[in-house]
């Protein structure tokens, strides 16, 4: 192991909070659902990546700015989203069925996405890849911030919107015990279905940010599901804060990892950490 | 004796199968029938932790990459023959499943969901120390040069006959299960696991013994695999094809059976097989988890239970029928002949307690249910626990019988400080309890019900025998004739006295009842306040909490009050009740 120069350790740092920062994203909608309404969605992977090849279709192959794919994306998705509950709603799943079932939908979209484009490897060439802010001796990758930014305004926007709206007072309400929140004459089923219908946006959200920054490949779906999870389960269920934070330090403790060891070691990271946690603080999750 | 016919259809199944490889048939059935026994295997085998006890392990990957690349390195590196690596393969499977497992499962809130996706998680761990040492480092173990034990004619005969026998073994250590303690046990923590370790199933160890037998089973079928495919990688090992496949075939096929994890297996691996040509694996994947949806949202108990349900609508009597037909009988029970000859001889010793709590404090985060309570029960007496609401009397029922662990204090019963064991060893020490909300096992038998405190209370009768035991207990409350209907279809007033058959049934020394009149009849509550006299004559010395008046009175020796977590006042009912401070804390201070 040889001790790495203090640039490289505040590169890999900056580039461990913006991973961190997609982690806490695509958290955010997949802790929401699974906090407030109790329902373990999977297939936010599976949209995330959809939204991340039909940004890439969109952009490399028709030439749309990716940002502007997002006018297409948040509503399709949003759509998605609301589809998606709508089918769990009808046959009252429970949280453990829907964790089964999205798993299912998500290898159907894992196949849908294989049929379309291939299991090779597509990489985004957009106008901002290779775009660089530099500061001092540090590189700043102009996607990554980018989804930092996002990932800042959407997790705080929520958070904002959960604690001081009237709307983010009846999901709360409804999370904590939905019957006693319908006696007091609020619409379970209608906030059910905004809510995941703004958690199927926030995955497109955040599959347009994948498509800006990493390489995509169908069966890579599944390696964010361990890591994401930790983010949520670190952050707490429900919080719309949590899954940033808790991704934030998963992504600077993978990032020194890789620093001081062997970058193939990371997804160990998160794992030992959540483990951690359980040990620690039991009552916590 | 009665010929067990499932068996004896299993046996001769298995025998025409055996002779398959010998017929010299093209090598293509032996592949096709080796693809379907290796999946019965991992189906039937994950459907043993995860079936029966409801606990999804999407680990199920991790234990068979375990086995696969315990027998490349073993076989394929260091040349030990191929057979030999395979005990080899469960064991190391089976320690990394307990080693995960004992980590996993002390969390208290570590319940399903949490384990599905912790076990998916080592699923990929494990890849990565595969990928980053010598284990395998990167271009994957090559297994061609392994000699291949000749059980057949041919090669792929040979691996059919091992696939086929480990198939064999694994139903019937499946079915075993299911017949055994353990997989009672099992289902009842599928149903409600706090209330299996009350009523004496030492839950974490069963479900630790259950993950280790599932693990060891997907390692050999992992180490057969790994010589039958000649060329291992860690990314064509450790994905989520297998805990997709195998949910999704248990699922289909009922994961409550014993066969139906094996008949999802056969019915997907013929339909994958069918429905995709050797290089459309997209498709396969795509029909897998639509499959995976339908049979979620559609079969959410599987084919065989469907099918087991109608068989059992067709023979059990209807609940409603029974109702009529006990209320018509003039009810005059006797107790079951356990009854009569008591192991604990009734001493009405009233000098030597059974139970002494002394200082017992529990709190939930600020709030302080129990402030320091003391209180003696002595041997043969009944005692009444009054208060009013909030007082703390659930509370100590459930720090005693070891639902809640107290935060201070001593709990000594029978001679020894029970206040920091496990539930479980408390029910197994002699102490039983009902619950104020009954919190039966939903998917169990009216009569299992009863017969898991048998097997695992004070009583420690084997499963036969508990069954037995059981239908006379069920008589004794009054249950006689609902012994194979599902909890879910008694009334109230069944569901209490269930509860009480329970705990009857594990032969306690200390009954605890917590408020099981609460919500009867008043003739209902005559006949409880019969029953529970009678349980006090053959010797079981009862605690219990009520709000009735008429029953404690009528039925208490002594009476302890609580108020806002301590002792407010102890002794006979009627002098009890006389006291001012008793009556301030039940009515609210006079202001006139």
């Amino acid at each position: 192991m040889t001790f790495p120069s203090a640039t490289l350790l505040a590169q890999s740092a900056l580039s461990g909070v913006f991973i961190g920062a997609l982690y806490g994203l695509l958290g955010l909608g997949l802790g929401l659902t699974w906090g407030l309404l109790h329902i373990i969605n999977l297939a936010h992977f599976g949209f995330a990546f959809l939204a991340a090849y039909l940004c890439y279709q969109l952009a490399s192959v028709h030439g749309v700015d990716p940002l502007a794919t997002l006018a297409l994306i948040m509503p399709l998705f949003f759509v998605a989203g609301v589809a998606l509950q709508f089918l769990l709603e009808r046959f009252r799943v429970s949280p453990l069925n829907s964790l089964l079932a999205t798993f299912g939908v998500t290898a159907i979209i894992e196949a849908a996405i294989q049929g379309v484009w291939t299991a090779d490897f597509r990489k985004l060439e957009s106008v901002y890849a290779g775009q660089k802010l530099q500061i001092g001796e540090l590189f700043v990758p102009i996607p990554e911030l980018m989804t930092l930014l996002v990932a800042l305004v959407l997790s705080f926007g929520l958070w904002a919107a959960m604690r001081y709206t009237d709307l983010g007072r009846a999901m709360r309400a409804l999370a904590a015990d939905a019957p006693m929140a319908a006696a007091f004459g609020i619409n379970r089923s209608a906030h059910a279905i905004l809510l995941s219908g703004v958690c199927g946006a926030l995955a497109g959200i955040a599959g347009v940010c994948l498509a800006l920054g990493f390489t995509l490949t169908p069966s890579q779906i599944y390696a964010w599901i361990g890591v994401v999870f930790a983010a949520v389960m670190l952050g707490g269920l429900g919080s719309a804060l949590g899954p940033l934070v808790a991704g934030i330090i998963i992504g600077l403790s993978e990032a020194i990892t890789m620093a001081f060891a062997s970058p193939s070691w990371a997804p160990i990271v998160s794992f030992t950490l959540l483990i951690v946690l359980l040990l620690l603080r039991p009552a916590r999750t | 004796m009665r010929v067990d016919r499932p068996l004896v259809a299993l046996v001769a199944g298995a025998a025409v199968l055996f002779v398959v490889p010998f017929l010299g048939l093209p090598a293509f059935y032996d592949s096709f029938l080796y693809l379907v026994f290796h999946w019965i295997v991992l189906a039937t085998s994950w459907n043993i932790l995860s079936g029966y006890s409801g606990y999804f392990s999407f680990g199920h990957g991790a234990f068979f990459g375990a086995g696969v690349y315990t027998t490349a390195v073993l076989a394929g590196k260091q040349d030990v023959p191929f057979l030999y690596t395979l005990p080899a393969a469960a064991v190391v499977a089976a320690a990394l499943a307990v080693g995960l497992g004992a980590i996993v499962f002390r969390v208290r809130s570590v319940r399903g969901e949490l384990f599905a996706l912790l076990t998916l998680a080592v699923t990929f761990v494990l890849s990565t120390i595969v990928l980053n040492t010598p284990i395998d480092g990167g271009p994957g173990v090559y297994l061609s040069a392994v000699a291949i034990p000749k059980l057949a004619p041919t090669v792929s005969g040979s691996f059919y006959v091992m696939a086929l026998v480990l198939a064999f073994a694994t139903v019937l250590v499946a079915r075993g299960i299911q017949r055994s303690r353990l997989g009672l046990a099992l289902f009842a923590i599928h149903d409600d696991e706090d209330a299996a370790e009350v009523m004496g199933v030492p839950t974490y160890r069963y479900k630790l013994t259950a993950l280790g037998v599932s693990a060891a089973l997907a390692g050999v079928a992992g180490g057969i695999q790994a010589v039958f495919v000649s060329y291992v990688t860690a990314n064509g090992t450790f994905n989520i094809t297998v805990p997709l496949t195998v949910v999704l075939m248990s699922i289909l096929g009922g994961t409550r059976h014993w066969a139906g994890p094996a008949l999802g297996a056969t019915a997907i691996t013929i339909l994958l097989y069918v429905s995709t040509a050797a290089d459309q694996a997209v498709a396969g994947k795509a029909i897998v988890g639509a499959v995976l949806v339908m049979a979620v949202l559609l079969l959410p108990e599987g084919i065989l239970s469907r099918f087991e349900r109608r068989q059992a609508r067709a023979k059990g009597t209807p609940a409603a029928i029974v109702h009529a037909m006990a209320g018509a009988a003039s009810s005059s029970p006797h107790a079951p002949a356990e009854l009569a000859n008591v192991r604990h001889t009734v001493s009405n010793d009233s000098t030597k307690p059974l139970l002494s709590v002394r200082g017992a404090q529990k709190s939930f985060h600020a709030l302080r249910a129990l402030q320091g309570v003391d209180l003696d029960v002595f041997e043969g007496e009944i005692l009444g626990v009054l208060g009013p609401n909030g007082s703390g009397k659930s509370t100590l029922i459930n720090v005693i019988s070891g639902h809640y662990r107290a935060d201070a204090g001593t709990i000594v019963f029978a001679g020894e400080n029970i206040a920091r064991w496990p539930a479980h060893r408390i029910a197994r020490a002699g102490i039983a309890r009902t619950y104020q909300i009954p919190r039966p096992f939903a998917h169990l038998t009216v009569r299992d019900n009863v017969a898991l405190t048998a097997i695992f209370g004070n009583a420690a009768l084997s499963r036969d025998t508990a069954r037995d035991t059981a239908h006379r207990w069920l008589e004794f409350t009054e249950l006689s004739g609902l012994d194979h209907v599902r909890p879910g279809d008694l009334n109230l007033h069944e569901t209490k006295f269930l509860e009480l058959a329970r705990a009857l049934a594990a032969r306690p020394r200390l009954l605890l009842l917590d408020e099981v009149l609460s919500g009867l009849t008043p003739t209902e509550i005559d006949e409880a306040v019969g029953l529970i006299r009678r349980i006090r004559d053959a010797g079981t010395t009862v605690v219990f909490v009520e709000h009735v008046m008429r029953a404690i009175t009528a039925l208490s020796d002594r009476i302890v009050v609580l108020d806002q977590g301590r002792v407010l006042a102890h002794g006979k009912a009627a002098e009890v009740m006389a006291r001012d401070d008793v009556a301030v804390a039940y009515l609210g201070t006079a202001h006139a």
